[in-house]
């Protein structure tokens, strides 16, 4: 492995207890840990995490953009899976 | 996703005349509409690579930006001072990372990005081409050139690419810091000893029209404008710019009680503008051509340290292997990540 080969990671960071991991950017490692250490480097300077995950772009498996519509499409004639979908008179409270 | 390793850009059949027009129709469609692009979706080769040339420059401008600033931390005049400018020019290493990340995207590798910057082959800001000769240099920079920066960097926010927006978000964030503590130091001297408010006013005077020419050539002269402005790369034209700049910067140096060197300054009470004197676009081209007071001692210093620090990258590399070999008992402490979804 050369320094050119070092492998590219995601950045996920969790800026405060109680919320979910938000992906932040990518970088290059040699190695997991200096992964870490480079993420808290770049993209923690000022707090902005109490936790932080790498993983490696190469694992991710992601869908195709081109494809979005034939993924997406079952759940677009299904209006009836919002609360909004169904007529309930005024007087009718907390519901 | 940023991943040079996930576009399949290039594996495509090339797409007949009839098909690539309407992929394009639809791609301004979506611009028009203020979507955003990211970075597997279909886009022009011509969008690509603006993109990759517009990102790449301004990552190495943050890289080659250390450099003058740099040439202070060991001789700030306060422990503040220097913590300060510290933490600037690591900001300015972190931009320049946000935004190779950003350009990595659109399929060019880091390295080859590096090796540009490093032949000379790639242009980056001409403003760090000029020399920091006094400590006041390090107040016009924050001031002007950060400030400049900035007035650039706002609408970049906006802009079309998913990537590169979201960079500029994070980076105009931490510029804000850059130009008021250069702004505070301007204040500091301009207050002080008749010797401190002479440098204030030398560093204004050398600062000022290259602070101007950061914003590119005038409208007329602008190969890229009109293009990027129908991409929404751009939003703002160059001179449109420039004159916000002007029109914020003169108060400021009011108060300051500083100069603008600009004979022809002059408030113009029907557009509501400062108008400023010609720029000598003369001295941009020569900057831009590698022909400004410190292109070489730039370039140089950039090759310095990417050499000094070879040995420390195969270090790294070669840690790496070897830990792959024999992993450690707790190697990658990753740990919590499973079952941690959302």
């Amino acid at each position: 492995m050369t320094e050119a080969d070092w492998p590219l990671f995601e950045v996920f960071i969790r800026s405060r207890s109680g919320l979910e991991h938000k992906h932040v950017g990518s970088l290059h490692a040699a190695d997991a840990r200096m992964a870490i250490e480079h993420a808290r480097d770049v993209y923690t300077r000022r707090q902005e995490g109490v936790s932080m995950w790498v993983v490696r772009s190469a694992d991710i498996i992601a869908s195709d953009p081109e494809e979005a519509d034939s993924l997406f499409e079952p759940a677009r004639d299904k209006v009836y899976r919002h609360p909004t979908f169904y007529a309930i008179p005024d007087e009718v409270k907390n519901l | 996703m940023y991943t040079q390793g996930l576009d399949t850009h290039g594996k495509e059949p090339l797409p007949t005349a009839a098909e690539g027009e309407a992929r394009a129709a639809r791609f301004q469609g979506r611009i028009d509409a203020e979507e955003k692009i990211e970075p597997k979706d279909w886009m022009p080769e011509a969008y690509r690579q603006t993109l990759i040339r517009q990102i790449s420059q301004h990552a190495h401008s943050e890289i080659v930006g250390m450099l003058p600033e740099g040439n202070w931390i060991t001789r700030a005049p306060t422990l503040k001072r220097k913590a300060v400018l510290i933490a600037k020019v690591q900001d300015e290493g972190g931009h320049g990372m946000y935004l190779y990340s950003a350009a990595e995207t659109l399929g060019i590798p880091r390295a080859q990005m590096l090796e540009q910057l490093l032949s000379g082959a790639a242009k980056y800001s001409s403003i760090f081409n000029y020399p920091t000769l006094t400590w006041a240099d390090i107040g016009a920079i924050g001031w002007l050139v950060d400030g400049a920066a900035i007035m650039n960097q706002i609408p970049l926010c906006r802009c079309s690419y998913g990537p590169y927006a979201r960079a500029m978000v994070r980076i105009c964030k931490e510029e804000s810091f850059h130009q008021r503590q250069g702004f505070e130091i301007m204040l500091t001297l301009s207050q002080g000893s008749h010797a401190q408010r002479a440098m204030a006013q030398d560093a204004l005077n050398r600062w000022w029209w290259p602070s101007l020419m950061m914003f590119g050539p005038s409208d007329a002269d602008s190969m890229h404008t009109g293009q990027s402005m129908r991409w929404k790369i751009k939003r703002f034209s160059n001179d449109e710019l420039r004159q916000r700049f002007i029109d914020v910067t003169v108060p400021q140096a009011h108060f300051l009680g500083l100069t603008i060197p600009d004979d022809e300054l002059h408030w113009d009470e029907a557009t509501q503008h400062y108008r400023a004197g010609p720029i000598d676009w003369s001295e941009f081209y020569a900057v831009l051509k590698g022909n400004g007071p410190c292109n070489r001692e730039r370039l140089e210093a950039r090759r310095r340290a990417h050499e000094a620090g070879r040995w420390v990258r195969e270090a790294a590399a070669a840690h790496a292997q070897r830990s792959q070999r024999e992993p450690a008992p707790q190697a990658a402490g990753v740990g919590g990540v499973a079952g941690a979804a959302a």
